[in-house]
């Protein structure tokens, strides 16, 4: 009896997910917090079947990596039409994995800083990595990454871990493009002022909010998410002088697709303004192509770095191991 | 023990459940192995190693000793008003996830924290620094000194009531009334309770790394999670399971080579009552226990309140999301803790009725070991298996695998109280001819009620907290409460995520009202 | 004489339940304590043990009184239907409890504990743990644990209940002659009137929470309503 009322509320809840519109249907894969209510995926599906007379399919996985871990497992059984959400540093991962086909996107659509091309990987959105800091804890904010450094080791800050999150693999190629060779020593010196390591974005920011550091490792545009949802400007991201590094999120259609027209027309809405409009208020990031709208005020505030920092997928994937494991060693030794 | 004769029906249910924890697990990792990934420990994985057992090793001893403490003193006075809701108090923590504690904790402990602006306010100068060792003790304390004193209370009110009596009658004093009867009673749950939450201590992770202070706090289960999902190596990441797997059984078997005391036939239906403690003294020490420990464990719970409090819970409640979250946390989490329960009832009573010490050691380890396989790995693994997985499997996945999660809480609630029920009635059930599922629906279920409800609470709440072995599956469809919670945080949404978070406690302390009922007065038992 | 146990209207409440007892019992007397089950004979044990304090009246054991004399201080030895050994010691360590709680022997103190031992049938079982033991074994370990503590005045809550026929006899007359050769005050709670019958010299019948008859055993009613 009970069993009969578990499986009657499953098959319940299951329904509303696996009712499939007649047509042609298009299979995304992405990550959580895109297709969160509040965030791009909703939206982006309304516009898109307005125009194609297809259904769009999300698949969601936590994050970017899961999502190319999903891609490695499966193999060519993928169901994937559109993977969206990968980052550059998993770019060159990606490829090797055989999956994925050229766009055939023009390049000159697409504006990002750092001149990031690839004729597989389409940018759709970008952020700089930034240390946000609280403006009524810390009236003097590092001007660099060497004030970071070298600062008072009394005001912490929380960074990512580099194993485990993105943000946390973004310091540190930042700090290995600035410093290079030196960068082991720059860890230990920062290693003073870090409060804690968390394993993703989420807890570091968590335990900024609540007071715990005046500083994180952020982004950018994470002050517009206050400004414009909260109404403060408590919060701040510290610009610095030798530059920022890059985040870019690129999508690309598989070799798999069972319809690569449709696949290839996402993407080239993907890189359109009605796309393109909606990602800074819903993904928080900056569009990598024209909107229609003008960018809301909050994000002409933000901090625009000097430089941008972007190595090469093959450098990322190639050196990885060997800085992680400079890193844990430099980070360590506390 | 005896030796019993003869197949029982017990012993192939235990069988059973064996297989298929076993099976369930085997078949998640042997898949992994078809991809890259070498074995092989390092200088660094060998300090992992040496990091993950110390800590869990210091956090095992801290949360069993003081956990042992506050049972003593909980134990000893078995009528004060309150005393349920402390037992039920004790049930709650378990099923926070790691995060929410984590926050929790730190509101106490942290930099702004409570005690920091005590240690201000007093002027004391210094100021206190939870991150490192101290932070990962604290957490791990608040999470597991409440398990231990509620499993040790348990074993301690398990005793025949004549032994109190005895104890009372022969004028045993405090020392004596401790080794004779006390003590052993702990000791006797003491591999089973130790065992759990070395294996929790061990293959923690957020709190670790959370509040380690930096990377020199690493336990294996991040190498796990690095290998798997970073570097994606899953070949390396059985390898290293099997290592937490091998170490992790390493110090539950020398936790087993315990000597167990034979335990005495308790008497059920039989109000508790205490003769001792009557002195002023132990009355001051008591109270001073209780206080303290509810406020070390309680502390957090109220940051936690304050917290969520301040979200604006009517646009909360509107959200179709938060429901549909709730549902499916609740479809799972009742699924979950049924098949843990049952599987946790097989494993029992197979436990009590088989004669071989290896059958039995497997059963312990079957029930046990589950905790060392990071539900990650188990995703991934069944996720090759069911090729992307659609309608119903991930579900079912999940459920399992939470169900596995849960089942070695389970076992410790309901083992040792099978253990002595069947030792009082099997001369019983043996004259009147009873067994198989006869037996169960009228010698064993109404006598085993309220172990059979704790430990399902226990199987309910931590399938809640469970932030569900879904990274891979996904689907939209795919939303429980906890994951909501870090999907709001990880979109700066920490205001509702508290909120969130305030009412998944509400709902762990609620079902740890259930799983622990009111006890019947005293006297209305027969006499 | 002074009564070796004397309860003038000791009183209580449980719950929906009242007691009141009145009960003389001569010094050296072996009394059979029957009654319904639910009647209170374990709670009149539960007052005497010291486990229950009375709300009114009296309670004196050996003339004294016993209002403020916690279990521990008073003049009796108890023994159960089950579980009197602590299952994790020996059976001397068991014993000895009886002669000190904090097992502070001196050879004289072992001596006597072997001696109790072999007097009901247990010599040379000193290493053996109780669970190792019959249950007939494990009373008679109780019995010299009695032995050794000296106490004037023995309860024994139907000690043989748990055992068969047989033993019953065997157990009934080695309890009759610590009996004779001791001189303790005996209480038995017993279902059993023909045992009560070959063992007594006195019966108490407890009804509805009082004592509602007393007197020689062969007064004994030959059967009551529920026995």
């Amino acid at each position: 009896m009970r069993k009969t009322v578990l499986l009657a509320a499953l098959a319940a809840l299951l329904s509303s997910t696996s009712a499939f519109a007649a047509g042609k249907t298009l299979t995304v894969y992405t990550y959580e917090s895109f297709t969160a209510e509040w965030g791009p995926g909703p939206k982006v599906k309304a516009a898109f079947e307005k125009t194609c007379g297809c259904t769009v399919n999300y698949v969601s996985v936590e994050d970017g990596v899961a999502l190319l871990n999903r891609l490695k497992l499966e193999g060519k059984d993928t169901k994937a039409d559109v993977v969206l959400g990968l980052d550059t540093g998993l770019v060159a991962d990606a490829k090797a994995t055989g999956l994925f086909a050229p766009s055939g996107i023009d390049a000159a659509a697409v504006k990002v800083p750092g001149n990031f091309k690839d004729d597989v990987f389409v940018p759709y959105d970008y952020g700089h990595f930034a240390v946000v800091y609280d403006t009524e804890k810390m009236k003097t904010p590092p001007k660099s990454l060497d004030e970071l450094v070298n600062g008072n080791p009394d005001e912490k800050i929380v960074i990512e871990d580099p194993r485990t999150s993105t943000p946390g693999l973004g310091l540190l190629l930042w700090m290995k493009s600035v410093y290079g060779d030196k960068a082991g020593d720059a860890w230990k010196k920062l290693s003073k002022r870090v409060l804690t390591v968390t394993p993703g974005w989420s807890e570091a920011y968590g335990l900024f909010t609540k007071g715990e550091a005046p500083m994180v490792l952020s982004y950018t545009t994470s002050p517009a998410y206050h400004e414009m949802e909260e109404k403060t400007s408590r919060y701040q991201a510290a610009s610095f002088s030798e530059g920022h590094y890059i985040q870019i999120e690129v999508a690309g259609m598989t070799a798999t697709s069972k319809d690569p027209a449709l696949a290839k027309s996402f993407l080239s809405f993907m890189v359109s303004p009605a796309f393109q409009d909606i990602i800074p208020t819903t993904n928080w990031m900056l569009p990598a192509a024209k909107m229609d709208q003008p960018l809301p005020d909050a994000f002409n505030k933000l901090v625009q770095p000097a430089k941008t920092f972007l190595m090469s997928p093959e450098e990322v994937q190639k050196n990885r191991k060997a800085w992680v494991d400079e890193w844990v060693a430099a980070m360590g030794a506390k | 023990m005896h030796a019993r004769r003869g197949i029982s029906g017990e012993r192939i249910g235990g069988a059973i459940a064996l297989a298929f924890i076993l099976g369930f697990v085997a078949l998640a990792l042997a898949p992994l192995l078809r991809f890259g990934g070498a074995g092989g420990i390092d200088q660094q994985l060998a300090s992992v190693l040496t990091f993950t057992l110390w800590q869990a090793s210091l956090s095992t001893l801290l949360s069993v000793f003081f956990g042992a403490v506050v049972a003593l003193s909980v134990a000893r006075r078995p009528s004060f008003t309150g005393r349920v809701w402390l037992l039920r108090f004790m049930a709650a923590p378990m099923g926070l996830p790691a995060l929410a504690a984590a926050f929790g904790v730190l509101a106490v402990w942290g930099r702004e924290g409570a005690f920091n602006s005590v240690l201000s306010f007093f002027d004391l100068g210094t100021k206190f620094n939870v991150y490192g060792m101290t932070g990962i003790l604290i957490a791990h304390t608040f999470f597991n000194i409440p398990l231990a004193a509620r499993l040790f209370t348990a074993a301690l009110d398990r005793f025949p009531p004549t032994y109190w009596k005895l104890a009372a009658n022969l004028d045993l004093g405090r020392v004596a009334l401790f080794r004779l009867v006390e003590g052993p009673a702990l000791m006797a749950a003491l591999p089973g309770v130790a065992g759990l939450i070395f294996m929790l201590c061990a293959t923690s992770f957020t709190l670790v790394l959370t509040l380690g202070g930096g990377p020199a706090a690493t336990t294996l289960e991040v190498a796990i999670y690095q290998a798997l999902k970073f570097d994606f190596e899953p070949g390396r990441a059985v390898f290293l399971v099997l290592v937490q797997v091998v170490l992790t059984g390493l110090v539950l078997a020398f936790l087993a080579a315990f000597p167990a005391p034979a335990e005495e036939r308790a008497q059920q239906g039989t109000e508790l009552r205490r003769f001792d403690g009557g002195s002023l003294a132990s009355k001051l020490w008591d109270g001073a226990v209780i206080v303290a420990f509810l406020l070390f464990c309680g502390a957090p719970f109220v940051a936690i309140l304050v917290d969520g409090l301040r979200a604006d819970f009517p646009h909360l409640l509107a959200d179709r999301l938060f429901w549909r979250a709730l549902q499916t946390s609740a479809v799972l989490g009742l699924s979950a803790a049924l098949l843990a329960l049952l599987l946790s009832w097989l494993i029992a009573m197979a436990r009590v009725s088989t004669g071989s010490r290896i059958f039995a050691g497997w059963l312990d380890a079957g029930g046990s070991l589950i905790l060392l396989t990071p539900p990650i790995v188990l995703s991934t693994g069944w996720f090759l298996w069911l090729r992307g997985g659609d309608g119903f499997a991930p579900y079912i996945l999940v459920a399992i695998i939470n169900a596995l999660m849960a089942l070695p809480f389970a076992l410790r609630v309901l083992q040792p109280a099978v253990r002595s029920h069947v030792e009082r009635t099997r001369r019983l059930s043996q004259s009147l001819g009873l067994s198989g599922l006869q037996r169960l629906r009228i010698i064993d279920a109404p006598a085993l009620s309220r172990p059979l409800l704790m430990a399902f609470f226990f199987a309910l709440s931590l399938s809640l907290g469970d932030l569900g072995a879904v990274a891979l599956f996904g689907g939209e469809g795919f939303v429980t409460l906890p994951w909501l919670i870090y999907a709001r945080l990880g979109s700066y949404r920490t205001t509702d995520a508290a909120a969130l978070t305030l009412i998944l406690a509400a709902v762990c302390m609620a079902f740890a009202v259930l799983g622990t009922p009111s006890e019947r007065r005293r006297g209305e038992a027969g006499r | 004489m002074t009564k070796a146990v004397e309860l003038s209207s000791a009183g209580l409440t449980l719950g929906d339940h009242r007691f009141s007892f009145d009960l003389a019992v001569p010094e050296g007397a072996f009394v059979a304590v029957t009654g319904p089950s639910g009647s209170g004979k374990s709670t009149l044990f539960n007052i005497l043990a010291g486990f229950e304090r009375p709300h009114a009246g009296r309670v004196l054991l050996g003339g004294e009184d016993m209002a403020a004399v916690p279990p521990g201080k008073r003049p009796v030895s108890l023994i159960f239907q089950d579980n009197n050994l602590f299952a994790h010691r020996d059976i001397f360590t068991n014993v000895a409890l009886g002669v000190s709680p904090s097992l502070q022997l001196d050879d004289m103190a072992r001596a006597a504990v072997s001696d109790a031992l072999s007097r009901v049938g247990l010599a040379g079982f000193e290493k053996r743990m109780p669970a190792t033991l019959s249950g007939g074994e494990k009373q008679r370990a109780a019995f010299a644990r009695a032995l050794v503590r000296k106490r004037p005045i023995m309860l024994l809550d139907e000690p043989f209940a748990a055992l068969d026929p047989e033993l019953r006899h065997q157990m009934g007359a080695l309890l009759a002659a610590m009996h004779r050769q001791e001189g303790f005050t005996v209480l038995m709670i017993t279902h059993d009137r023909e045992e009560a019958r070959r063992l007594a010299d006195r019966f108490a019948m407890v009804e509805a929470g009082h004592v509602a008859g007393q007197g020689q055993i062969a007064d004994l009613p030959m059967l009551t309503a529920r026995g």
